[in-house]
């Protein structure tokens, strides 16, 4: 009793597209600056902090808000968890405009955008060496994947065109449906890789991390949390989705994801302060200094969420899991933003905080995301329908 | 006996010659063989910057006026995009020395590991050179090299990488690097990296006292082609206390620990593919109908 996917409907004019429409105009005019005259007139880049709130947001933490698709993916593919099919569609779609937003900032951010095609293209000079060159072919690939998969529901409404349409669309949808297994595996076998990978990559900063951040276990960490934030979006994104659109919530459902976050928090937490221990750096913790701190408090926003859904009865709340989710996300948001910049330490005389036109993009392609995610909702079959009858988990 | 710079130059040029051609990107832990570098001994240096002007003009640099008032003097604070490199003071009471920066040359670059397409790469003689045909401006080198060497033309439309190549171009047409060529005291010298450590080895066990008695670089963050002298030590001179591990070890054995053989990954796309067939059976054998294509 699968509910159907069915889109929604309604006005794609409202205030709040218009507002993100807005917002977007304001990213495209700043994107065309940046692209036309360079870097240092648009951004606060500098030699001292040549990662900034593209690479360390757009980019690490963007691409880690949208393990949605990977997350759920694990559960219904791998874990068999059938139930938790109708969450897929709609994280899935997360996921490939987060993504794809990613790619965006990564285009964005290099310096010689124009030449970013070498990438894929100039095999024989791959370095294996790069965990960069890793993220980035798996992100490519990923995002091909991510599209493919939902391809067959985008082109749904072609299909009632004319009858060559509806059965070339057709013979496409059985094709990726025979192959589906090879392709899902592909994805989940991309997110692992690449999300592991962010953590490798900031390992060869060296000593210039700070020791609260620099582990080798850092590939570990990001996947661990990585996993927890994709469960967390599904809950927020579904909790959200139930309000803004008037939809029955599937309580019991994300009240079950919701538990399945709670270990994989407290195992982030207890490998990264078992791994401080192991090294002798568990002391540093409690130096009193702004990245100490700054530590300290991510622990803290790590272990909130935990809290909140001990309590049988919150796990029912729809209020309290929505917090608790959006706390995980942040927690996990949180943890990447600091080792990409804060934890980041190139000597007392360099300094960086993001400028305006660095912010209107980032802000902007936010609202992209959550724009093209309202319009697709509405037109297309992402959505699991309303269930009438009572609630099956 | 001093290095002869002339003949030791003829004799590494014939050897380089030897070994043409693109070279394998070293990641191991010893130096190549036809290793070129500085030797850079501080107590000799008199810090008149002639080496800075000499390189700049080398490499085609504009002056760095930005620190100075009204824009009047060249005087760059520290390496950027228009001073590959620097001579720094430090000086604490009566202790004072000089210092000179520039890309040390690893035998095994952080940089080069960080980079996508090996833009950045150890080519003749041992030197991190660049090739921005293979850049696309990551600036991921930045975030890796434990120096903070490589610059990045943010002020430029087609910005690139900016580091001491060792005067490759020079060291093609049979001249050694500017900054040697032009200093008037030889606190800084070039030559094969063999013979600068030997020669700087010397200079430690005929002045007893006078030198911190280590050669910063022969085994810092897995050596450096460059080797420093210093009376003081040397992280009040900027060169900080790295191990003798190269600088991109732990990342690389990580990667290539996860990586190896490809053998994880297949595994993990391997397990994926059987509980998903394992899963569909189980399903097609739940229910009796024909399966649809459902909701994915």
């Amino acid at each position: 009793m699968t509910a159907r996917a069915e889109p929604i409907g309604g006005r794609l004019v409202t205030a709040a597209s218009t507002a993100l429409v807005g917002l977007f105009s304001l990213a495209a005019v700043t994107i065309v600056w940046r692209l036309v005259a360079g870097l240092g007139a648009t951004t606060a880049l500098n030699d001292g902090y040549p990662f900034g709130l593209w690479i360390a947001f757009d980019v690490v933490t963007g691409a880690a808000l949208a393990t949605g698709g990977y997350a759920v993916g694990i559960l219904v593919y791998i874990l068999n968890k059938g139930r938790y099919h109708p969450l897929l569609r709609p994280a899935v779609l997360t996921s490939a405009l987060g993504y794809t937003l990613a790619g965006v900032g990564v285009a964005l951010d290099v310096g010689r955008w124009w030449a970013i095609w070498k990438v894929p293209l100039y095999f024989w000079h791959w370095n294996f060496n790069s965990a960069l060159l890793e993220v980035a072919l798996c992100i490519m690939a990923y995002v091909a994947v991510l599209w493919l998969r939902l391809a067959p529901v985008l082109l749904d409404p072609l299909a009632n065109r004319n009858e060559r349409l509806r059965r070339a669309i057709g013979r496409f949808t059985t094709a990726l449906d025979r192959l589906s297994i090879p392709i899902v595996a592909l994805g989940l076998l991309l997110a692992t890789m690449h999300q592991s990978s962010l953590g490798t990559l900031m390992l060869l900063a060296g000593s210039r991390l700070h020791p609260l951040w620099r582990t080798p276990i850092l590939p570990l960490l990001f996947l661990i949390s990585c996993i927890a934030m994709g469960f967390a979006v599904v809950v927020f994104e579904s909790a959200l989705s139930s309000v803004a659109f008037k939809r029955k919530p599937e309580i019991g459902m994300l009240a079950s994801l919701a538990a399945i976050i709670v270990p994989l928090q407290v195992l982030f937490v207890a490998l990264r302060l078992g791994d401080l221990w192991w090294r002798g750096d568990l002391a540093q913790l409690l130096a009193g200094d702004g990245r100490s701190v700054v530590a300290a408090f991510e622990y803290v926003v790590f272990l909130t969420p935990v809290v909140i859904l001990m309590s049988a009865r919150n796990r029912r709340d729809l209020g309290a899991l929505f917090r608790a989710a959006m706390g995980m996300m942040f927690a996990g948001a949180l943890y990447r933003f600091d080792t990409y910049l804060v934890a980041f330490n190139p000597g007392a005389h360099w300094s960086y905080f993001p400028s305006v036109p660095e912010i209107t993009v980032t802000v902007g392609l936010v609202a992209f995301e959550v724009l093209a995610y309202i319009v697709i909702v509405k037109r297309f079959r992402i959505l699991a329908a309303p269930r009438v009858e009572g609630q099956a988990a | 006996m001093g290095l002869t710079r002339r003949a030791a130059l003829q004799a590494m040029l014939t050897a380089g010659a030897a070994a043409a051609g693109v070279r394998p990107a070293t990641a191991g832990d010893r130096p190549p063989a036809d290793a070129a570098g500085l030797l850079y001994d501080a107590t000799l240096c008199i810090g008149c910057k002639t080496c800075m002007v000499a390189c700049r003009e080398a490499n085609g640099l504009a002056p760095d006026t930005t620190a100075s008032p009204h824009g009047l003097y060249q005087a760059p604070l520290d390496l950027s995009v228009r001073a590959k490199t620097v001579i720094k003071l430090y000086r604490d009471g009566p202790v004072q020395s000089f210092v000179k920066a520039q890309c040390n040359h690893c035998i095994d670059p952080a940089c080069a590991s960080a980079c996508m397409l090996g833009a950045l790469d150890k080519r003749e003689f041992g030197i991190v050179t660049y090739d921005p045909d293979l850049c696309i401006g990551c600036r991921y080198c930045e975030v890796a090299c434990p120096f903070n060497v490589p610059k990045f033309e943010f002020a430029s439309r087609t910005p690139k990488i900016v580091k001491c190549e060792l005067c490759k171009e020079r060291l093609a047409r049979g001249q050694e690097p500017a900054c040697t060529d032009v200093c008037p005291r030889k606190a800084v010298v070039f030559g094969r990296r063999t013979e600068l450590l030997k020669e700087a080895k010397r200079r430690i066990a005929e002045n007893p006292g006078r030198y911190v008695p280590r050669v910063y670089g022969e085994t810092e963050a897995g050596g450096t082609q460059v080797l420093y002298l210093s009376h003081v030590p040397f992280e009040k001179l900027g060169l900080p206390a790295l191990g003798d591990e190269p600088a991109p070890q732990l990342a690389r054995t990580i990667q290539h620990g996860v990586y190896r053989d490809l053998i994880a990954p297949m595994a993990l796309y391997a397990t994926a593919v059987m509980a998903m067939v394992r899963n569909r059976r189980s399903e097609n054998r739940g229910r009796e109908e024909t399966h649809d294509d459902g909701a994915r």
